[in-house]
């Protein structure tokens, strides 16, 4: 501690400074940026926002494989699937002619990913047969597999299947027919490994090998590599992914502001300008607001009508302005009301300030944090409204990918291929969360009445 | 107060008018044809089911007749059900809708409010984390994701003990109704759960609360009379624009529980183009809206005394 | 909303009965819910209707299946869906009828005979109604005049077009009385041909034709077929409930004259459905006897080892080109291009991968039958090669003949259901990558694709066409310019001229000819594109037998259903 003397008590002389006692005058955002910065669920929520644009704006420069393309060698993969192939020559029909039998239910040739050829003897007693195809061995019931064919007689024992053929063990079972059609009891199994397979020109076709490389068959190669898998045509889901993204917050985000800023147009001049006037539009946004949402945004979506080649964007942007404004207006009426009576706007009136200065210096300024704060929790909603749409098949139009379209996509094939459900279902799910939180976290920072608590 | 309600009442029929006419007009503008199928017909066949359905005179001339129409509380013939009425649809496909509606609002409601108060007291310990975790999921799931995996899951349980413990579609019995009914409403609960939390979270830490400690009050009165009473009062306010947003999200339920609702039906008269059905639901629904906001205002104005009926 | 903690919050002892007290209050919100949930059953009940006792049952001997969709109503001569062609199939008879083994065979006629200027039909004496009253040939007459009435606007009176006057009444040129049907007396019916009609036979085991009692259908003030009292019935079962878009019980008919259809007591159709999902999971959870399933649900479907088994479906898909006028796929050279590069294996085999879908190779389906056995066998359609050097040749010819240099858009028509779309995603795909032409797909609605196929606002539309009777004709006449089906407008007198051979030949020989020319037609002047036959895999209880699903008729048809005694 420092022993004060008496020359510490001495009048400061002018141009002498002053010991900093206050501490450095804060504006109102800066404020709200430092209350923001300790919040750390907010913070992390405007990093995810952050990355979410980045992820959508340089994603695909960084990743850039066209969405559209299509790798029907590589249908439904799940990230991180095998992808080595072995080339073979062109496909072209069977010729059964020759044939030698005599060996039961054989194989013949390779079983590959291009086609299975089986050939087989008449079973005893047959009148035809039908083939099946199992991913398991023959259980009991006669549970053989999924039909591939039948064959009302026995002229014909050959059979060759191409029907989206994965590397696997399959089990072929060739069940014997009776007269009537119906199935006899003596079957006839066969175990078949698949082998990946591609072609010479499929291969460069996609770019994998140049024309002039000298690759033989038997040759092995890799596919494309997709990090996140591929879709149900064989579309690459991270550019997906991407392209969706831009349309989801293209609209999750496009369409909060467009409505937010007709509201806050709307509703500042209705509380600015008061009376009849003031009357009669809250009367009009009650009107709208009154209107069922979803049904009218299925109504309008359908009466725009989306032509050929369209994606349907626009016309749902459209809806969403024109159904959701009337809430931000009424807020933000509620606030210039409020602010009219307030007494600094008062003092500024009688220093003589004109009214524009009166509405850009004050009134503005000071709802801008509340309609921050209601397009961040609009964003989530449109974001969630697209979702929906597209899943009941009224968002956008194919071939425009969406995260909702794409969910609804991903969901009938839950079972078999969760990947293509859960990344479209995890991107809303982060870009919700992250916005709803982000929300929050503004709503804390922009509160005046919470300004003097730490 | 009566007056109050009146003034509603009134402003509700012209709103009603107003969604009419907006439905209307819409539906007018919508590209296609409604009496088009899948095998071509003569002229002669196509100008008798125009005539039939009023469709050849001038629009506003339908409209007049459509407002007469449903002055009378008549809302038309169905295009695809040709023989029934519309007001038929509804009153077979309301009830479902609204029964599934009024249990996933209870739901939510008995629930965000319940856990809503667990997590206050609990508050930064365990149950406070869980629940906190799940309201997240709740919040940040699209309900389609929810509804098919919650299907998913019945089929699963049902497998597991080789009996149906619950059904996994359909309607008729309570068990019918549980499962879709939480996730119907699943995403208000999760609203409602945080909302509850930060208003028991504000009221605890208010004065009222800390002078009735002070005077000794016992904890669990201070609980039910001040910080729970004062605390779900807010949680009211929203459940008027909850049950809206409920009873039209019941959409996605209705498809993936195989639920004979209104929804589902709106669903497939939007895609078959029943201009009469869209219409009707559509008017019907915005009328039971308005209807649903008057009474909770005025449900409102008897909680609260400190709001004024004006 | 996280205001900052004050002492209270983290008193444990507040915590505690503040806890405590919130159980109780759980405990009687929790009551509540449960009393409100018992009322509210007892009101649902009343809505639903339907809760069956599962899949099969043996001590009522009942099942519970399902229906894709509320049948607009069950007045035969105005039914145009796949629902109501279901429950009619199982509640009326035609005068002839589909046996187990998809054979015509007799129904509410005994005998019938086809000549070349009509036929006579003989109802059976033990044909009655559900209310006991006789059908009778007056039944067929007043039905068969009212479908072609225009005031009854019956979207399917063209079927009747075979008859004589048929088309004059409809079109409103003659009254509904000259139509060439008449009831000699209570059992003979006559019938006047508009042209020779040989497979007139098969055409009657149609809806459209069904019988219809006039003074029934007076008494129900033009409700009839609306609800389950306002019809009745001369099928194996009938209608006994029917909760609208909820459900349906079908009770035997005590009625019915035959004892080979109708073993089963009930048949509940306990929910109305087309979500596929749902179906498997009620199927799985053992409440409905049979559903299809989707290529991605065949993995689940074999590690349950269910028996699966497969049917066609009978329906056709193919791009339809617009040859109107104007449009650029009137080109020929264009839409031969268009031919060339493509081969429907890989639709089919890769893209949408269905077990049961075969690749399309011609208007005419596997199962059409010929003379002695199946037609294509018999007149084996033209074999298709993909080849992209003869498509870009034949594009470039194109762009000669229509002097351009670079193609405009294309622009595909599609409906909104996943297959069609996922079809409509590979072509664009595929043609940008084969040909470079830039193809925009254009989703619509049912009724908006209707709509735009109808006016001709297309270049191509993905398209599909069942079939109505058991004749190569439902098909083979689709392209007649005449036809109003035919929505690309094509028109050539060749195929105009196979058409009418086909429609009136007597001899079944010349008659195959016709068809096997149509089919040739089809592919040359590239009138469609095939694309596949749609067929389903479908899994059934294994407790039911003679269950089928049909190309032709009902998509299921549970008449010769019976559940197997396993269980004594």
């Amino acid at each position: 501690m420092k022993e004060l003397s008496s020359a510490d008590f001495l009048p400061l002389e002018a141009g002498q400074e002053i010991h900093g006692i206050s501490r450095p005058s804060q504006s109102y955002w800066q404020d709200a940026w430092a209350r923001l910065k300790t919040n750390k669920r907010a913070l992390v929520s405007l990093y995810l926002v952050i990355g979410l644009i980045l992820f959508t704006v340089a994603g695909p420069w960084v990743w850039s494989v066209d969405p559209a393309q299509q790798d029907l060698d590589q249908i439904s993969r799940p990230p991180g699937s095998e992808r080595s192939a072995l080339i073979v020559a062109d496909y072209s029909p069977w010729d059964t002619e020759g044939l030698r039998f005599g060996e039961g239910l054989t194989l013949v040739g390779e079983a590959t990913t291009q086609s299975v050829r089986l050939k087989w003897d008449a079973l005893p007693g047959s009148n035809g047969h039908r083939i099946y195809r199992n991913i398991f061995p023959v259980g009991p019931e006669r549970s053989y597999g999924i039909p591939r064919a039948e064959f009302f007689d026995n002229s014909v024992v050959t059979f060759e299947d191409r029907l989206d053929l994965r590397v696997l063990t399959y089990y072929y079972v060739l069940v014997p027919l009776g007269p009537q059609g119906e199935l006899l009891d003596n079957y006839e199994v066969i175990e078949v490994d698949v082998h990946r397979v591609t072609t010479v020109l499929e291969a460069i076709d996609k770019g994998l090998i140049e024309e002039s490389s000298n690759l033989q068959i038997g040759d092995a190669l890799n596919l494309d590599w997709h990090p996140l898998g591929t879709d149900y045509l064989g579309r690459d889901m991270l550019a997906r992914l991407m392209a969706g993204a831009r349309v989801s917050l293209f609209i999750g985000i496009g369409a909060p502001f467009l409505f937010v800023l007709f509201g806050v147009i709307y509703g500042s001049i209705a509380g600015f300008v008061g009376g009849r006037a003031d009357q009669l539009m809250m009367r009009f946004a009650d009107f709208v607001v009154a209107l069922p949402f979803l049904l009218f945004m299925i109504l309008f979506k359908i009466s725009f009508g989306i032509g050929p080649g369209e994606s349907g964007v626009f016309p749902m942007l459209v809806a969403m302005v024109v159904l959701m404004w009337p809430a931000t207006s009424r807020l933000v009426r509620g606030q210039i009301l409020q602010i009219r009576e307030q007494g600094y706007i008062h003092a500024s009136q009688l220093l003589g300030a004109p009214r524009r200065y009166l509405i850009l210096r004050h009134m503005i300024p000071n709802t801008l944090g509340v309609v921050l704060v209601t397009i961040t929790f609009a964003i989530p909603s449109a974001i969630f409204t697209e979702a929906f749409l597209s899943f009941i098949g009224m968002g956008v139009a194919p071939p425009t990918p969406s995260w909702g379209s794409m969910s609804n996509e991903g969901i009938k094939t839950m079972l078999t291929t969760p990947h293509e459900l859960i990344f479209p279902a995890l991107f809303i799910s982060i870009t919700v969360l992250a916005f709803n939180l982000l929300g929050d976290g503004l709503r804390d920072a922009l509160d005046a009445r919470m300004r003097n608590q730490g | 107060m009566w007056i109050f309600i009146l003034k509603r009442l009134v402003q509700g029929i012209f709103t009603v008018w107003f969604i009419a006419t907006a439905t209307f007009f819409a539906m007018h503008n919508v590209p296609g044809d409604p009496l088009l199928n899948d095998r071509a017909t003569t002229d002669a066949i196509r100008a008798n089911l125009e005539a039939k359905y009023g469709l050849d005179k001038p629009v506003m001339t339908q409209y007049g007749i459509y407002l007469g129409n449903l002055l009378q509380g008549d809302l038309g013939i169905s295009f695809t059900q040709e023989n029934r009425e519309v007001n038929d649809i509804i009153r077979d496909h309301f009830p479902v809708s609204a029964i599934l509606g009024i249990l996933a609002v209870l739901f939510a409601a008995a629930g965000g409010v319940l856990w809503g108060a667990l997590t206050a007291i609990y508050r930064n310990r365990w149950p406070d984390y869980v629940i906190m975790f799940l309201v997240i999921l709740g919040i940040s799931v699209p309900s389609f994701v929810v509804a098919a995996i919650s299907q998913l899951f019945l089929v699963n349980v049902n497998e597991l003990f080789g009996v149906t413990v619950l059904p996994v579609a359909g309607w008729g019995t309570v068990l019918h109704m549980l499962v879709p009914a939480m996730v119907l409403g699943l995403g208000t609960m999760a609203y409602l759960t945080r909302l509850m939390r930060s208003s028991m979270l504000e009221i605890i830490s208010s004065d009222f609360v800390r002078t009735a400690k002070a005077k000794g009050v016992p904890p669990a009165r201070i609980f039910a009379k001040h910080q729970l009473r004062n605390a779900i009062l807010p949680v009211i306010t929203v459940l008027g624009p909850s049950i809206a947003a409920i009873t039209t999200g019941g959409f996605v339920v209705e498809l993936v529980f195989a639920i004979p609702g209104l929804g589902r039906y709106f669903v497939q008269a939007v895609q078959q183009l029943d201009y009469t059905v869209i219409m009707g639901t559509t008017v019907f629904y915005g009328a039971f809206l308005v209807f649903m906001v008057i009474v909770v205002d005025v449900l409102y104005g008897f909680i609260d005394p400190r709001v004024r009926m004006e | 909303m996280a205001t900052t903690g004050t002492t209270i919050d983290s008193d444990e002892s507040f915590a505690k009965s503040a806890g405590k007290q919130l159980a109780i209050y759980a405990l009687y919100t929790l009551i509540f819910l449960a009393v409100l949930i018992y009322v509210f059953s007892i009101v649902a009940g009343r809505t639903g209707g339907g809760a069956s006792g599962g899949a099969v049952d043996f001590a009522n001997n009942s099942i519970t299946i399902t229906l894709p969709q509320e049948p607009p109503q069950l007045d035969a001569g105005r039914s145009t869906d796949a629902s109501s062609f279901v429950v009619l199939a199982h509640v009326m008879e035609g005068l002839l009828a589909y046996d187990d083994n998809m054979q015509i065979m007799p129904g509410m006629a005994e005998r019938w005979e086809i000549r070349e200027d009509g036929a006579t039909f003989w109802i059976r004496e033990e044909a009655r109604w559900s209310n006991g009253d006789p059908v009778t040939a007056h039944d067929f007459e007043f039905s068969w005049k009212r479908n072609v009435d225009p005031d009854t606007a019956s979207e399917y009176a063209f079927i009747l077009y075979p008859i004589l006057n048929a088309e004059a009444v409809t079109q409103g040129d003659l009254p509904k009385e000259m139509l060439g049907v008449q009831a000699l007396d209570d059992r003979t019916l006559e019938v006047q041909f508009a042209q020779p009609t040989p497979y007139f036979d098969k055409l009657v085991a149609f809806n459209t034709f069904l019988p219809l009692q006039q003074e029934f259908f007076e008494s129900t003030n033009g409700r009839y077929g609306a609800d389950a009292d306002e019809m009745i019935y001369n099928g194996p079962y009938v209608v006994e409930e029917w909760v609208h878009g909820a459900s349906m019980l079908w009770r035997k008919n005590p009625s019915y004259w035959g004892d080979h259809k109708g073993f089963l007591d009930e048949i509940v159709t306990a929910y109305i459905t087309t979500d596929v999902n749902a179906k498997l999971n009620l199927f799985k959870d053992g409440q409905i006897v049979e559903t299809h399933l989707l290529a991605p649900m065949l993995p689940e479907a074999m590690e349950q080892r269910w028996q699966i088994d497969r049917v066609m479906d009978g329906t056709v898909f193919f791009l339809e080109f617009n040859h109107r006028e104007g449009r650029v796929t009137d080109n020929w050279n264009l839409r031969r291009a268009m031919q060339l590069a493509q081969n429907s294996d890989e639709l089919v085999y890769k893209v949408l991968k269905e077990a049961a879908y075969l690749p399309a190779v011609s208007l005419f389906p596997v199962w059409i039958q010929g003379l002695n056995g199946a037609f294509r066998s018999e007149y084996p359609p033209v074999e298709h090669k993909m080849n992209l050097e003869l498509a870009r040749e034949h594009l470039e010819m194109a762009k000669a003949e229509l002097g351009i240099e670079e193609f405009p858009p294309i622009v595909f028509l599609t409906g909104d259901t996943p297959i069609s779309i996922l079809s409509a995603e590979y072509y664009q795909e595929l043609y940008k990558q084969n040909l470079g032409l830039e193809i925009r797909i254009d989703v619509q609605n049912f009724k908006q694709r209707l709509a735009k196929m109808t006016s001709g606002d297309f270049d191509v539309v993905v398209a599909g066409w069942g079939p109505d009777y058991d004749d190569a004709l439902t098909f083979g006449d689709l392209f007649a310019s005449w036809n109003l089906n035919n929505r690309g407008r094509y028109s050539s007198p060749e195929m105009d001229a196979q058409v009418r051979i086909a429609q009136a030949e007597l001899d079944p020989e010349n008659r195959l000819d016709a068809f096997g020319e149509i089919q040739r037609i089809v592919y040359e002047d590239v009138v469609i594109i095939p694309m596949y036959e749609r067929g389903w895999s479908f899994v059934v209880d294994p407790r039911l037998k003679g269950f089928k699903r049909r190309s032709i008729g009902p998509e299921v048809d549970f008449n010769f259903a019976y559940i197997e005694d396993t269980e004594d």
